[in-house]
């Protein structure tokens, strides 16, 4: 039993967080209030929704550092377009747009990638420049502050369920956390019941082996190159709205916080590994990193050193972990009975 | 002749001016175990690619059960019941072996939706058929290299395999392994399906073929049912010389030989224990054993890889400590590894640079500085006496064939004039041609003084080049012969007896 | 096995020289410099008052030496197969700490004594932290044997956040006399630009000419192999990230005594500038390949097409926005491109 426990690795991320939580909230009670969750559930929505496209990534064997990029364009360009043209309508039309420019980014991505099989690495960072100075170039450079957003944007961003009342004023829940919760199911029904989702672990394993199967690893890599761009326009429509503003220079720079919540989260650089469970509680605890240290006492500053460290923990434990397995495969040879 | 599976008439393949295969004929029928045998680059890997659709004849046309094929993809052979199981199998290393089995299958039925309980029982099936036995619920990738056959196996016969093609299956294979994979593929046969085995290890073949046909530089030179082949005319029709190879006299130069190597009581926990032996100079010591009987394990131990935990070491009677592998080069010891490609060779770096990466000190002028003109000037010294056939030692190392690049490994410790070699498999994968040619190198230095070490599963290679053959078991020396002494049966026998 | 051409190894001429020279993989050389040669005709036709002209290339060579620097530190991890992300962090690190030891050390209107004690000590500092940097990064890798681009990812994040700790987020500042490291010049050439020639010549001396240098490239090209051969493969990689290291501080007092301040987020797009130029210059990203030769000439191919694109753009306030676009731009173009001439070349020799 412990010894299925000690393979997995969402065990160990899951106690660290239990570790965590539990000594912050001891030492500073405030961490458990519904504010404070709710406000860091916010902070790791946005997150986790980035995250499911990472993750996908990482088991096909890529790594993306593109969709800040992508999630940047598709959301500036889409208040810049709503904006010029007045746009009085539902939210559902900024998500939908946004949420198109993402995919058609993502799929530019997956062409480059799949059909020059080129290092993913090195072409999404190439993407990442091209698309945010596109926007800046092309697009424009101006910052939308709250007033000049569209109706519908403003009021998504104070939307709220299960509203509290508390002594520091109405706090509630975002729904984006439902969006998030829904896309998160998907992704691992995904993964875990199709072949879709299986033909990602596959290819992650071994690519040769793949396509000797018979997967068509273009439609794959189109798939989710174009899924994970398709992501980042929604959750970058997240960010304008919960923040209230269209920021043409923000996003771009968190891209690293996002794959380390992945691969803490266990999903293997190498590909092949990685789960939705395991992702989630990642970005929580890199999200917890990132916001209620503080509460500990830890000065702000600090934050960045702690992210790193927690990095370095994440990709440390499979290391310990392949030790540790090893380590007992050689006990176990001990055991053989030696006949002469 | 009863139905026939696969048929293949004259034909032929050029790549880019290089005639790799021409007009080669043959037929396949049920239950028929066809061995296609032929040296590296004689064409056996282009024929098995153009029978599975991979690569296109320019000459030449297939028929599958007796249907005259037009232009084959992989999907009709596939579906003809055709089934490649290539050197690395294929497999997914992060995947479970149930996974692995029934992962082809269910793609082949163009299935969308995964349900486990299903996979668990296509797999378990499938195991069954071959009549083994496989944790289902584990990770291939920390499996045995004969367990991941099974696996590549068992998916093959899922699908419904008819022919199922096997390219080189026993490379890493121990004798018993062999045996077993031996046994599955006898059980198939009698289950109506065909098996084209290629491979250049002519024992193996003579053992398990109803028909062998061998290829010569693309053109098939002999086919015939097996009986009418011994083992000489074999490798006559392979090289298209005929071998005759010498077997190795030790000559001790004085009255008593210094001793170069000696072991006393090495002992590696759970990997083998209390060895003891004595090598002198000038020797040719062989090791044999399965894989498992902790031969490896030694050759590392003694490399500084994996250093053993106790007993002495000696060189020249001055016991040492081997600690790692840069102690092991500082007492004069080398080794060859077992897997040339991935543990013996910088493909995409020159053949020069490749040959004397050990002896880059000697390239020293200036300033400690690396002095091209000497650095050029080592590089054909080697070149040279290690006879590697290459007009430009600048080239890729990976330009070269098997046998030139095993010279290349060999030269890169030859060169660092090391007193003892440890030669792990210095053969394996290379024609036969050039096998006897590297023998004759070895037998050479021996004569000059080097102490070697062969670890080998290729028992003629061991008769041929050692004189006396240490006999491991269960990470223990459990027997010496002098060569001599002994036939190469007697040998296979007293290897494979401590199975039963 | 390919049919290889009989090649004479005496008496060779020129082009047959040029030819084999080229088949030994260096034809990116040749293809650079050609680029380099037609932008610079290109734009000197374009704007020629103000592209050909000294002060141009004086500035042009300012921009360019920073970052050509940073581009050779990465590099020697791209060789082992390995990438140091934490370039920019460790520079910016490496810059904080030296501002902070100048400003404190060395107060206005200082003895020429105090100055002089305190540039030495400072500059000092810089290279200790970047051999401390390169070697914990370097220790991730090659002992805990974790993915390069993770480790050096967490280490970048630690360095940077070390930065900010330390400073508590604010600006550091030079003294006047820490900017002629960035700022001035030598009979007219750039001090920037002899560092980073002398940077080049003893980094290329290192890489194909010390025992250290062959290891690395054998060991980019197949560690087990390189480990097999008795290369001390952990060594060999700490070693490469020190360099890195060591690199990415120069860098760092550079950039210090240019803009005369230095905050932990100065410079966060050079990482993907640098490996552009590493990957433009043929650097191989899975090891192996690449030499500082290449990586010039593509930095100076860069560094034309920048400015072309600002005298070009010099109405417009998005020039910097362009050049984004165009160096993403460029850099798939080259991977497209590096991909069909890889294909030629691996077909040649199977």
């Amino acid at each position: 039993m412990f010894r299925q426990l000690f393979r997995k690795h969402e065990f160990f991320i899951a106690i660290i967080l239990i570790v965590i939580s539990l000594t912050i909230g001891l030492i500073n009670p405030r961490f458990f209030s519904l504010a404070n969750v709710f406000s860091l559930l916010r902070r790791a929505t946005i997150m986790g929704i980035f995250s499911m496209g990472v993750l996908i990534v990482l088991i096909s064997g890529g790594i993306d550092v593109s969709f800040t990029g992508i999630a940047i364009f598709s959301m500036y360009t889409t208040v810049s377009i709503l904006v010029a043209r007045d746009f009085q309508g539902s939210i559902f039309l900024p998500f939908i747009i946004s949420g198109l420019l993402g995919l058609i980014l993502g799929l530019i991505n997956g062409v480059i990638i799949g059909v020059f099989k080129l290092p993913t690495l090195i072409v999404t960072l190439g993407t990442l420049s091209l698309y945010r100075g596109a926007m800046l170039f092309f697009v424009g450079s101006n910052y939308y502050n709250q007033a000049e957003l569209p109706v519908a944007i403003k009021e998504f961003a104070r939307a709220s369920v299960f509203t509290v009342e508390t002594s520091s004023g109405k706090t509630g829940l975002h729904p984006t956390f439902f969006i998030l919760a829904f896309l998160g199911f998907i992704v691992w029904y995904v993964l875990k019941y199709t072949m879709l989702g299986r033909s990602f672990y596959a290819m992650g394993g071994d690519r040769e082996s793949a396509e000797r199967a018979g997967f068509n690893i273009l439609r794959t890599q189109l798939i989710i190159y174009g899924f994970a761009g398709l992501l980042s326009g929604i959750g970058g429509m997240i960010v304008g709205a919960l923040f209230r503003q269209a920021n043409p220079f923000s996003i771009v720079g968190t891209e690293l916080d996002i794959i380390a919540a992945a691969v803490l989260g266990g999903a293997s650089i190498a590909g092949g590994r990685g789960s939705v469970i395991g992702t989630l509680l990642g970005v929580v605890l890199i999200t917890i990193a990132k916001n209620s240290l503080v509460l500990l006492g830890i000065p702000s500053e600090w934050q960045r050193v702690i992210v790193g460290f927690f990095i370095l923990l994440g990709t440390a434990i499979p290391m310990v972990q392949s030790l540790v397995v090893q380590r007992r495969l050689a006990m176990q040879r001990d055991e053989i009975p030696v006949t002469s | 002749m009863t139905e026939e599976l696969l048929q293949v008439n004259n034909i032929s393949k050029n790549f880019a001016g290089v005639q790799a295969l021409e007009g080669v004929s043959f037929t396949i029928s049920r239950g028929e175990i066809r061995c296609l045998v032929g040296e590296n680059g004689s064409g056996k890997s282009t024929l098995i690619k153009i029978i599975a659709g991979v690569y296109q004849p320019s000459k030449g046309e297939i028929a599958f059960h007796g249907k005259l094929q037009g232009n084959i993809r992989p999907r009709n052979a596939l579906d003809a019941g055709i089934q490649v199981i290539y050197q690395d199998f294929s497999l997914f290393p992060n995947l479970t072996a149930a996974e692995n089995i029934a992962l082809n299958y269910q793609l082949s039925r163009n299935k969308k939706f995964v349900n486990w309980r299903e996979v668990h029982a296509i797999a378990a099936e499938a195991i069954k058929l071959i009549e083994v036995d496989l944790d289902l619920d584990a990770i291939v990738g920390e499996m045995s290299v004969a367990d991941k056959q099974l696996i590549a196996i068992s998916r093959a016969l899922l699908q419904n395999a008819q022919l199922i093609i096997m390219d080189e299956p026993t490379t890493a294979l121990t004798q018993r392994e062999i045996e077993a994979l031996f046994y599955v593929i006898r059980n198939l046969k009698e289950k109506g399906i065909s098996i084209l085995f290629v491979s250049h290890k002519l024992s193996e073949v003579q053992e398990i073929a109803d028909n062998i046909m061998i290829l010569r530089n693309g053109i098939k030179v002999a086919d015939g049912v097996s009986d009418e082949f011994d083992l000489a005319k074999l490798a006559y029709f392979m090289t298209g010389r005929e071998i005759t190879e010498s077997s190795f006299v030790y000559d001790p130069a004085g009255k008593s030989p210094i001793s170069i190597l000696t072991v006393k009581n090495l002992t590696l926990p759970g990997r083998f224990f209390n060895i003891s032996f004595d090598l002198k100079q000038g020797e040719i010591l062989g090791i044999a054993g399965l894989l498992g009987s902790g031969r490896t394990d030694l050759a590392l131990a003694l490399f500084g890889i994996k250093p053993a935990k106790s007993g002495e070491v000696s060189i020249e009677g001055q016991q040492v400590h081997i600690r790692n592998i840069q102690d092991a080069m500082r007492f004069k010891i080398g080794y060859v590894p077992e897997d040339r490609l991935t543990e013996g060779l910088f493909l995409k770096q020159s053949i020069g640079r490749n040959t004397i990466i050990r002896i880059l000190d000697r390239a020293i002028g200036w300033l400690g500085l690396i002095s091209p003109k000497k650095f050029k000037e080592q590089i054909a010294i080697w070149v040279k006496r290690l006879r590697i056939k290459t007009n430009d030692p600048g080239l890729p190392v990976a330009s070269l064939s098997g046998g030139n690049q095993q010279r290349v490994v060999l030269g890169k410790w030859l060169a660092s004039n090391p007193k003892v070699l440890i030669l792990n498999g210095p053969t394996v994968g290379v024609d036969i041609g050039s096998k006897m040619e590297l023998h004759e190198l070895i037998k050479e230095l021996a004569r000059k003084g080097l102490g070697t070490l062969i670890l080998s599963d290729d028992l003629p290679e061991l008769m041929h080049t050692c004189n006396r053959i240490l006999l491991m078991r269960n990470g223990r020396i459990v027997e010496e012969f002098t060569t001599g002494d002994i036939t190469e049966q007697e040998l296979n026998q007293k290897i494979t007896e401590s199975i039963a | 096995m390919s049919h290889i051409e009989n090649t004479e190894t005496h008496n060779q001429s020129l082009i047959s020289r040029l030819q084999s020279f080229i088949k030994n993989g260096n034809g990116n050389i040749v293809r650079l410099l050609t680029a380099v040669i037609v932008i610079f005709t290109l734009l000197s036709m374009a704007r020629p008052e103000t592209f050909l002209t000294i002060r141009n290339m004086q500035s042009m060579a300012f921009q360019a030496s920073e970052i050509g620097i940073l581009t050779i530190a990465i590099m020697v991890t791209m060789l082992s197969g390995g990438i140091d992300l934490a370039i920019v962090s460790t520079a910016s690190l490496s810059g904080i700490i030296a501002g902070m030891i100048l400003t404190s050390m060395v107060p206005p209107e200082s003895s020429a004594g105090t100055v002089a004690l305190g540039l030495v000590l400072a500059i000092l500092a810089a290279l200790i932290i970047g051999v401390v940097c390169g070697a914990f990064s370097g220790y991730l890798v090659a002992v805990w044997e974790m993915p390069a681009i993770l480790a050096t990812l967490g280490t970048s994040l630690l360095y940077k956040g070390l930065g900010t700790a330390i400073t508590g987020g604010v600006t550091v500042f030079g003294i006047t006399e820490s900017q002629f490291i960035g700022n001035g010049e030598v009979l007219g050439i750039p001090f920037p630009l002899i560092l980073l020639l002398i940077v080049s010549i003893i980094t290329g001396i290192i890489l194909s000419r010390t025992r250290f240098g062959i290891n690395l490239y054998m060991l980019g090209t197949n560690p087990t192999a390189a480990r097999f051969s008795g290369i001390d493969n952990r060594r060999v990689l700490i070693y490469s990230y020190i360099i890195s290291g060591v690199l990415s501080a120069i860098a760092g007092i550079i950039i210090l005594g240019r803009t005369n301040a230095m905050n932990v987020d100065f410079g966060a797009s050079y990482v993907l500038l640098a490996i552009l130029i590493a990957v433009l210059g043929d650097v191989d990203p899975y090891g192996g390949s690449g030499n500082v030769i290449g990586v010039l000439l593509a930095l100076v191919a860069m560094q034309f097409l920048s400015t072309g694109f600002n005298m070009l753009l010099y109405k417009s306030s998005g020039a910097n926005f362009f050049k984004e676009f165009a160096w993403g731009a460029l850099l798939i173009i080259v991977l497209i491109v590096n991909h069909f001439s890889d294909k030629r070349r691996t077909m040649r020799i199977s």
